[in-house]
């Protein structure tokens, strides 16, 4: 890559969602550690009567991590990322800063609605689709001025030829876009009958076919905000931050191309041993399994880039950020074509492994890349060096054995479940009734609690030592080129 | 081609798409029609019914309680009869849920009475110990929204031709109509009930959440 200094970026626009990716990551996994010890220690449930409740609060935890969290994160690394490979500067364009700048604000708007609709129960119960649909509309312009936003970079742009980043957040753009509409095809009910609550809406599917929309965009949300901008920010910060160029063109090409194919028939694994088409089920499963080429792809090129230079994995935390990253993307998209298989999958589902399987991807792969590409940003954005190595290595540590503790602890709790449930006697009855296979977790569950907490204490060091870089660390002069100065 | 694709966003994205929008359409297209068919004798909910559903979906029932019994012997022996496509023919949204914390609900309906779960609301470690339910007291003193159930039902009917009214399928009607057929169904519940608030509530013409949600678990059979 050649030097960038000639163009002075502006990273207005991408310092605004960095700042969301924090107040947000910390929101809404606070609340996932809430509600992961409410299931330990039941009494947690009522101190807020219909408010404080486990099912109240999930649908906050989840979709605050994946809207607020993983989203601002995607938007700070692309209002980062996007200048810098497409070589223009955001203050270059008037018009594409005024449409970064109402996309924050409008987005911190409808987090806000969400967030408060959400404790009311206004819901649709369709998981990480739960918005009504006043909400979904205010989404759904949030999204278009990304993609004016998206566009209109590339329109003005000075290198001719997209890099590979790009390409994942165009995915990202569309794929959303595509599924986000029509799982949240809905009619409000207030408009027809002129009665009710008007938040109120109806689901344009019923029953299996609802059920077959929903989780085709159930777990394509999962590939489109949890895996494609995630790889769009490993395959710009890791050659950035260790100065060594991507191992394989082919090999990106191949998983980029391969990853868009694949990925879309998987939803129907959710579905398995349930009432939508078995031809669709059998589907689902072998693409599942054949999703591991594309995942592995993206996986071990990204591995390979650092050929020869381990080492650096010693004095650069911010690679082992990356490195650990890109190596639970491998357990995880390992992981669900197991689970996906449907004899496994008639053992796992409706229990803790997959909560378990989400959380290595999400904390290990999602969560790292976003701190990590920050803390990339941070030096560049705001001219001083990261105030604390200590405290990133710190962090990284004790995240890791966080993540380490969360999904054994949820393996063990979902498998022990899953045989409880269909053990017999020697008679042939039901060896256990429900409540005892619930008692069973409680060890699990709190365990998975402590080390849900043991990563949100690793995002307040990360918003403190953020938050230092920005107001009080040592300015730097020149660009750093490579590795990021840390004091 | 790729290398042209990669100078030319516009069919850069083009292409992105298509490769992304097919599987959609080949899985889910085919089988639409059939999967939408509802079995012989699934009714639609009653306006009670679908205010007791309301109530389950704010406070997230679904999030810990599946509507899914998968065809094994250890689930049928458990739960009841596996679960056919036609039974949620009037199931707007699905509620099957993806993490069984709690038991299956699917046909609660069959195994469990009033009485059972107005104690179990109230205080579920009371009636299973050991148990992690949230109490749910407040459903005790907050009233049933019949008239966003009777909406629910009124464009269900209206958009998606959803039987109301005809032979063997529950009344709809106006909504005074509808409200006094609520109040109807929701006496024989109360009648079964020992709570004396919702009891001289319902004296003074007003359904608590409590009563619709019974209705509606009641009827999961």
């Amino acid at each position: 890559m050649q030097s960038s200094n000639a163009i002075n970026y502006d990273y207005t626009v991408a310092k605004y969602f960095t700042v969301s990716a924090i107040v947000l990551g910390i929101v809404g996994m606070s609340v996932g550690v809430i509600i992961a010890f409410q299931l330990a220690f039941p009494e947690l449930n009522n101190f807020f009567g219909e408010y404080g409740t486990f099912g109240r609060l999930r649908p906050i935890h989840t979709d605050g991590v994946a809207f607020g969290f993983t989203v601002s994160g995607i938007m700070a690394t692309w209002y980062y990322i996007g200048q810098r490979v497409l070589k223009v500067s955001m203050a270059e364009s008037k018009f594409l800063m005024f449409i970064g700048k109402l996309q924050f604000w409008l987005y911190i708007i409808v987090v806000a609605v969400a967030v408060v609709s959400l404790l009311m129960g206004e819901t649709s119960s369709k998981e990480y689709a739960e918005f009504e649909w006043p909400v979904d509309i205010g989404i759904v312009i949030v999204w278009v001025l990304w993609g004016v936003s998206i566009f209109g970079l590339i329109g003005i742009r000075r290198e001719k030829v997209l890099y590979i980043s790009v390409w994942y957040y165009i995915a990202t753009f569309l794929g959303v876009a595509m599924l986000y509409v029509f799982n949240n095809m809905e009619v409000p009910t207030y408009f027809v009958s002129g009665m009710g609550d008007w938040f109120h809406s109806v689901s344009m599917y019923a029953g299996s076919n609802d059920a077959m929309v929903q989780w085709w965009y159930g777990h394509n949300a999962v590939a489109f905000v949890f895996t494609v901008p995630i790889i769009a920010m490993i395959y710009y910060f890791l050659p950035k931050e260790s100065g060594q160029p991507i191992f394989s063109y082919k090999l990106s090409l191949l998983s980029f191309w391969g990853l868009m194919f694949v990925y879309l028939w998987a939803g129907g694994h959710h579905l398995l041993y349930s009432t939508v088409p078995d031809w669709v089920q059998t589907m689902a499963s072998i693409f599942s399994i054949i999703l591991i080429l594309p995942s592995w792809g993206s996986a071990i090129n990204i591995l390979l880039t650092m050929k020869g230079e381990w080492g650096q994995l010693k004095d650069n935390p911010l690679i082992k950020f990356y490195v650990l990253a890109s190596t639970f993307y491998m357990l995880s998209t390992l992981e669900g074509p197991i689970q996906a298989i449907k004899s496994v999958n008639a053992l796992a589902h409706f229990t803790d492994w997959i909560p378990g399987h989400v959380h290595d991807g999400t904390l290990g792969w999602v969560g790292f890349m976003i701190i990590g590409g920050i803390f990339h940003m941070a030096p560049r954005m705001f001219k001083r060096e990261i105030f604390s190595k200590k405290l990133v290595e710190a962090q990284f540590w004790l995240q890791t054995t966080g993540i380490v503790m969360y999904f054994t602890s949820m393996w063990i709790a979902g498998i022990t479940q899953g045989m409880m449930w269909r053990a017999t006697d020697q008679y042939g009855n039901l060896a256990y009734s429900f409540i005892d296979t619930v008692e069973v977790l409680h060890p699990y569950w709190t365990l998975r609690a402590v080390g849900g907490s043991f990563y949100l204490i690793g995002v307040f060091m990360w918003a403190y030592n953020i938050y230092k870089t920005a107001t009080s660390s040592k300015a730097i002069e020149k660009e750093p080129q490579y590795a990021s100065p840390m004091a | 081609m790729f290398h042209w694709l990669e100078k030319n966003p516009f069919f850069f994205a083009v292409g992105v798409f298509l490769v992304i929008a097919y599987a959609g359409i080949v899985t889910i297209l085919p089988d639409f029609m059939e999967s939408a068919r509802p079995l012989k004798g699934t009714k639609p909910y009653t306006v009670l019914q679908l205010a007791g559903r309301q109530v389950y979906i704010r406070n997230g029932c679904n999030t810990c309680h599946s509507q899914l019994i998968r065809p094994f012997k250890s689930e049928t022996d458990r739960y009841g009869k596996y679960s056919l496509s036609g039974e949620y023919a009037y199931d707007r949204p699905f509620l099957w849920g993806s993490r069984r914390i709690g038991p299956d609900l699917h046909r609660v309906g069959n195994y469990r009475t009033t009485d059972w779960h107005e104690n179990h609301m109230l205080n579920p470690q009371a009636v299973v110990p050991g148990s992690i339910m949230p109490k749910y007291g407040f459903m005790f003193k907050k009233s049933a929204d019949l008239k966003t159930a009777y909406a629910e039902a009124y464009t269900v009917k209206k958009v998606f031709d959803v039987p109301y009214n005809q032979p063997g399928m529950p009344k709809l009607g106006t909504y005074d109509q509808a409200k006094k057929a609520a109040f109807i169904q929701a006496g024989k519940i109360v009648a079964g009930m020992k709570n004396q608030g919702v009891k001289d509530a319902y004296k003074n013409g007003d359904i608590k959440e409590i009563v619709a949600l019974i209705a509606y678990l009641n009827g999961l059979k």
